[in-house]
């Protein structure tokens, strides 16, 4: 089975998310809780959906993710753009996207 | 410009005062995101891949110094210090949080601005040529009957919830550089063989997934007629729209389903029950509307002429803006000035806030504190003394905003894409700003002369790629990007689709492929008068297929 993570976007701030082991809500997904197997999952929708109704975050969804060297690197680009930023050069005092994080 | 009165103030401030108390109660909790999400998008406020994005309206793209120095502050203030001006005349932002968007409309609101209907199935933001009311080859200024349609449409409730969204331009003169013609409604104003002002009416045109070119349904529309007639389209579109598919919804389908002609039937029945009531435009009310677009008092300045010509000679770099971004007035002592936010490998449509800014100084200082937001994602001052184009271009150069290239290969028109939004498919700003830097030398550029790129990354087509002479769309394919590319389209008066050249291009091979078909134009057009549209009409698309494919088959991907 592909590894998965459990993310959303906060809220207040609309930043994007991910569910870490202790239960709350991060900003990096190197942080997140990583589901392995089936009844992980699982669980992992089930808080997604409470967090939902509870009025934490939005746009909750699991997505799938590659753990290589103790780096997680979600399967699809849109996901690796989403958990880095943009992959320009976009503003003073933010940071692109690492290149070798997006390539595929 | 237009000025808000009593009862726009007040339409505004209480429409702020209503999200607060909706935002509030979302925050709290006692709302839910299925019940709130409807009444952000009627305010403007979407939910990116990042964060929030929040579409501010550009009325016809007009706006003045204490409107563009607003947006800097917000940008600075509640944002990540700069904007993104858009296909539609308007403006993002990309990363306020909904805790302050309250905040930021308020703020808004105080210049006169919201983001009333710049989402959802309703009338949206109504475009015009960004050149109105001082292009030399104007019949008439269309900003006052944008005006009247944007006050018309304005939470019109029998048009608030139509079967999909719908989009009006608006253009006064036989160029079309407002793109009427891939709009829901076009007009183009005209006047007839009595000198009386009116609209010839194109319906059902747009881009998306079914790109269409719109149909003429009416050669002449009175003045007085525009609303009842365009409310008799709006009727018929309200009714027979398909509600049941979300990508068959447009007017376009319907018109398409149906046939031009006998829409055109369907709304001149409608029309003749609407044309002697109340939605006749008063003459009275045109003028009042008018009045607020009166023609600016310009000063005789003709030393400018002499002046100019003294400056170009000293400034090869000044004269080749002057060449490039610089288009002629209605009065001659004066130009158009293009400024370009599209330096050669940057985000096409970006502005920081020190550069809005600086350009809201220069209008006040220079341009009679006018700008306008260009659809090709540039921002106008309309009228420049031909006597103050010098300090106007050191002024730009110092905040990075005179790169020379309106209208040529580094003037890319790009969605923005996969690095922000949530419905792309593929990147657009890193696709443009390789072939920016690519095609970047100034020398180059004029060599090739006017070709106009668009790029969209995704099939919905904000970045117009389909009326690109070039234009590039990302998909995703087996997870990764490409990116087809289509030849030969236009948005201009003599509007065309692009057709897909053939089999598309990864990422990295997508650059070089746009060197190719230039390079193919270069060697077979006749002279350099002849541009890149002007030569793949000419020649069709197999030349440049046997460039890019060799005798391999070009089947689309």
């Amino acid at each position: 089975m592909v590894d998965k993570v459990l993310t959303a976007n906060r809220l207040a701030d609309g930043i994007a998310v991910w569910l870490d082991a202790g239960g709350e809500w991060t900003t990096s997904l190197q942080d997140a809780l990583v589901a392995r197997h089936a009844e992980a999952v699982s669980a992992l929708e089930d808080i997604g959906k409470k967090a939902y109704a509870d009025n934490k975050v939005v746009d909750v969804n699991v997505v799938e993710v590659q753990e290589t060297e103790g780096i997680l690197w979600p399967l699809r680009l849109r996901e690796r753009i989403r958990a880095q930023g943009p992959t320009m050069v976009y503003a003073k005092g933010y940071a692109p996207a690492d290149p070798e994080f997006i390539a595929v | 410009m237009y000025r808000y009165d009593e009862f726009d103030h007040a339409f505004v401030a209480e429409r702020v005062a209503q999200f607060r108390d909706q935002v509030e109660r979302r925050l709290s909790g006692e709302l839910s995101e299925d019940a709130f999400k409807p009444l952000r998008l009627m305010n403007g406020v979407y939910l990116q891949l990042h964060a929030y994005m929040l579409r501010i309206a550009i009325p016809y793209g007009t706006l003045n110094s204490k409107q563009m120095r607003m947006l800097a502050h917000v940008a600075r203030t509640y944002d990540r210090g700069y904007g993104h001006f858009t296909t539609r005349q308007n403006l993002q932002f990309n990363w306020p949080k909904l805790s302050d968007m309250s905040d930021v409309l308020a703020e808004l609101a105080s210049v006169e601005m919201h983001a009333i209907q710049t989402s959802g199935n309703c009338i949206r933001n109504v475009t015009a040529d960004h050149f109105a009311g001082a292009a030399a080859d104007e019949v008439a200024d269309p900003r006052p009957y944008a005006e009247i349609l944007r006050q018309w449409s304005s939470v019109h409730p029998e048009f608030s919830f139509l079967p999909r969204k719908f989009k009006i331009a608006v253009t006064g003169a036989e160029r079309d550089r407002a793109a009427i013609q891939v709009h829901d409604i076009g007009l183009h104003l005209k006047k007839n063989d009595k000198g009386e002002i009116g609209f010839a009416v194109y319906v059902g045109g747009g881009q998306g997934r079914t790109p269409m070119v719109a149909k003429l349904i009416r050669e002449f529309l009175p003045e007085e007629d525009l609303l009842s007639y365009t409310t008799a389209v709006m009727r018929v579109y309200n009714l027979h729209g398909r509600r049941d598919n979300k990508y068959k919804a447009r007017i376009k389908i319907l018109v398409h389903e149906t046939g031009a002609e006998e829409l055109a039937r369907q709304v001149e029945v409608e029309f003749a029950q609407l044309r002697d009531t109340e939605l006749k435009l008063p003459e009275a009310d045109v003028a009042a509307i008018s009045a607020y677009f009166a023609p600016p008092a310009l000063a005789e300045r003709a030393e400018g002429w002499e002046s100019l010509a003294r400056w170009k000679k000293a400034d090869p770099d000044f004269a080749r803006w002057v060449q490039q971004n610089v288009q002629p007035h209605k009065n001659p002592d004066y130009g158009m000035v293009t400024i370009s936010l599209k330096p050669i490998g940057g985000i096409p449509g970006d502005a920081t806030d020190s550069q809005m800014d600086a350009v809201a100084d220069i209008a006040e200082e220079y341009a009679l504190d006018e700008i306008r937001v260009s659809h090709e994602q540039n921002l106008i001052l309309p009228h420049v003394a031909l006597a103050d184009l010098e300090p106007v271009y050191r002024a730009l150069v110092a905040h990075g905003l005179a790169t020379a290239n309106a209208g040529l290969i580094t003037d890319i028109i790009a969605c923005p894409g996969l690095d922000y939004c949530a419905l792309a498919n593929a990147r657009s700003i890193p696709v443009a700003q390789e072939i920016s830097s690519r095609f970047g030398s100034p020398e180059r550029q004029e060599e090739i002369g006017e070709l106009k790129i668009k790029i969209s990354g995704c099939i919905n087509a904000c970045g117009h790629h389909h009326v690109g002479h070039i234009g590039l769309l990302g998909v995703e394919k087996k997870g990764a990007e490409l990116y087809q590319i289509t030849l030969g389209g236009s948005g201009d008066e003599h509007t065309s689709i692009g057709e897909i050249i053939g089999r598309g291009f990864e990422p990295n091979k997508v650059t070089d492929a746009i060197e190719t078909i230039v390079d193919t134009y270069l060697g077979l057009r006749l002279d350099k008068a002849e541009t890149f549209l002007a030569a793949y009409r000419r020649v069709g698309p197999q030349p440049f297929k046997d460039a890019l494919y060799g005798g391999s088959t070009a089947e689309a991907a």
